[in-house]
């Protein structure tokens, strides 16, 4: 377009570097993202619907489902009220050690997921710290629900936190100090005021973390014992198939995770496309700059 | 509400931002806290609105000790220099907040009759569905005044209030705040460090250096009588003569001024440039022309002293002038420091 109009193209802007980059990035998603996607949905049907069908039916399967939504009801929400909590912490208060709490939320981000599976074993497991006296009360942790979702909780505890706090630094204290000055509650501060200028970052980190706690494979393999209609969550569920060579009900399995995580993805884009647009209700927080410590 | 604040005292970490001020501004009066950046003056207004605890000393509200009171229940209308305007609430669902949230119930009806009463009074009229997104700077500004006068508070407080805003629109917003306080007759408090602004706006100017009050007094005082070489400097333009005072007079070049009350020795001459004449023969400081700068109400000269000084001179566009021409600097009227 640029040659056509012989208006010199921009830096970097030749047709043929063009073409050839975004050919390549196109090549190289539908190689490394489209195709596997769409091989999962080939095979989980290639049996034909009945077998599908029987796949997804057969107990230990639906059991592996439902341990993966509760442990996602249970993980997401309290590492959303966490993450509120320390982006609110970092963002508006100062105190010491603030900047090492910053650096210690980031590390499951950092360490592999079977890292902090084996570091469960060794708090809650028999041989661990709290075993026997967590055995003694009969209390439950390791292979059984609360290790998984302690495990998931671990590995997904950042997700909210890093997605509110570059938002919550950039709106400053300005807005709850307004709204404290004229009168209002700490609550009532939190929910009129914070919480609708943080809900687009909220709810896109909540997505996210959902989604990883349903994916979670390392840390959950580790505490959760594989034990088959019992502990076994979705993704483990699908591993332990495909080793049983049970190929069409591991890719049905597969395709059940895969569409989870298709619907989050499409959930998140049209919540914030209906927000976005309703009333054209702007937000300020791109154009408003951090206020200068003037004294 | 007649506000005092008595010996205050605010510390961040190792920075003493405020240094035992004392303070006290009647019911009804509009005051200005002028001073560079650093002057303390931003803290001062935010420990009176309740946003910052004072380390020491006691802030009265009429007779009440306020120091304690938190900001919720202080009953003070802070206005932000970045307008801190809820930017998902319309302009009346922001003005309607502080109303919304009070401890005093009020109807919807009551509370739709006073947003729409606040956005005659700040000439808003029908933007009230607006969001803060859709409207100017100065409008902004506006809607952020309205909010904070709904709740009826004792006393406005306003951090910087046009600081963000082009000149023109600062003007207006001046004049316009000006008329809005003699209406409503309200105790305020504002910060700014510009001068322009707090001469133009305030009954009284309180000066700030270093987190102490330097001077502070009516503009005209404040004016005429600056009585610190930094209250002079920071008011205006300023040039600086090194002169020797003996016997009440103080001698500078070949000219003397009037001195009383300046003990003999050295001494400064604090002078503006418009009470500097340009002369080519005559009594004076012998210099030369550096500069000439045409502007539109005049002409400023930039001259050497043959001592090294650089002086300002704002002269009547008919005096002729041009760069490297040599002659003498008059002093019509100055101030004098004893040099320390």
């Amino acid at each position: 377009m640029a040659s056509k109009n012989r208006k010199p193209p921009r830096v970097g802007d030749q047709p043929g570097f063009r073409r050839a980059l975004i050919a390549a990035v196109l090549v190289v998603t539908a190689i490394f993202i489209v195709a596997p996607l769409v091989v999962i949905g080939v095979q989980a049907f290639s049996q034909g619907w009945a077998v599908y069908a029987t796949a997804i039916a057969d107990p230990d399967t639906l059991h592996a489902i439902l341990l993966t939504v509760t442990t996602a009801l249970i993980a997401v929400p309290i590492n959303t009220a966490f993450g509120v909590a320390a982006a609110w912490a970092i963002t508006k208060f100062d105190f010491w050690g603030r900047r090492f709490l910053l650096v210690v939320i980031e590390i499951p981000f950092s360490i592999s997921p079977i890292v902090a599976g084996v570091a469960y074993l060794f708090v809650y497991g028999l041989q661990g710290l709290f075993g026997p006296a967590l055995q003694s009360a009969d209390i439950k942790i390791l292979f059984a629900l609360p290790g998984i979702v302690l495990a998931s909780m671990f590995v997904t505890a950042p997700f909210v936190a890093r997605e509110l706090i570059p938002l919550m630094q950039a709106q400053g204290r300005d807005l709850e100090e307004a709204a404290t000055s004229l009168g209002a509650s700490g609550w009532r501060t939190f929910f009129s005021v914070t919480l609708p200028n943080i809900r687009w970052a909220l709810l896109y980190g909540v997505v996210l973390c959902n989604a990883r706690v349903m994916g979670e494979f390392g840390a959950v393999s580790v505490v959760s014992g594989n034990i088959r209609g019992q502990t076994n969550t979705l993704p483990l569920h699908i591993e332990l198939l495909y080793h049983d060579y049970q190929t069409a009900g591991a890719f049905a399995a597969a395709s059940i995770l895969a569409v989870l995580a298709v619907v989050t993805l499409v959930a998140k884009v049209l919540l914030e496309r209906r927000g976005a647009g309703r009333g054209g209700r702007p937000t300020l927080a791109a154009n408003q700059t951090v206020p200068e410590t003037t004294t | 509400m007649k506000i005092r604040l008595d010996t205050v005292v605010k510390t961040f970490d190792t920075f003493r931002a405020v240094h035992g001020v004392s303070l006290e501004i009647e019911s009804g009066e509009l005051v200005a806290l002028l001073g560079p950046s650093g002057s303390g003056k931003t803290t001062i207004l935010r420990m009176v609105a309740g946003l910052e605890y004072a380390d020491g000393g006691k802030i009265y509200f009429g007779d009440e000790d306020a120091t304690d009171i938190p900001v919720r229940d202080r009953g003070v209308g802070f206005v932000f220099q970045h307008y801190a305007l809820f930017p998902h609430m319309t302009v009346a669902e922001n003005i309607a907040f502080g109303m919304k949230v009070s401890k005093v119930k009020r109807s919807k009806a009551e509370i739709a009759a006073r947003v729409a009463d606040l956005l005659r009074l700040v000439k808003l009229d029908g933007l009230g569905e607006r969001f803060p997104g859709q409207i100017s700077g100065g409008q902004r500004q506006r809607v952020a005044l309205a909010r904070a006068l709904a709740v009826d508070p004792k006393v406005l407080l306003l951090d910087e209030p046009f600081g963000a805003l082009d000149a023109n629109v600062r003007r207006d917003l001046r004049r316009w705040l000006r008329e809005i306080h003699e209406e409503l007759a309200i105790t305020t408090l504002f910060v700014t460090h510009d001068q322009e602004e707090a001469l133009d706006l305030a009954d009284r100017v309180v000066i700030l250096k270093d987190g102490k009050i330097v001077q502070q007094g009516t503009p005209e005082e404040v004016c005429r009588e600056p009585n610190s070489p930094f209250v002079m400097g920071f008011l205006g333009d300023t040039n600086r003569l090194p002169a020797n005072v003996s016997g009440g007079r103080a001698v500078v070049g070949n000219a003397a001024l009037p001195a009383p009350g300046v003990a003999d020795g050295k001494a400064e001459i604090f002078v503006r440039p418009s009470d500097l004449d340009w002369t080519e023969h005559g009594d004076g400081v012998p210099a030369k022309i550096l500069r000439v700068i045409d502007r539109p109400d005049g002409r400023r000269l930039l001259a050497a002293t043959d001592q090294g000084e650089t002086l300002e001179l704002d002269v009547a566009p008919e005096i002729q002038a041009k760069a490297g021409d040599e002659g003498f600097v008059t002093v019509r009227r100055g101030r004098i420091f004893a040099a320390g």
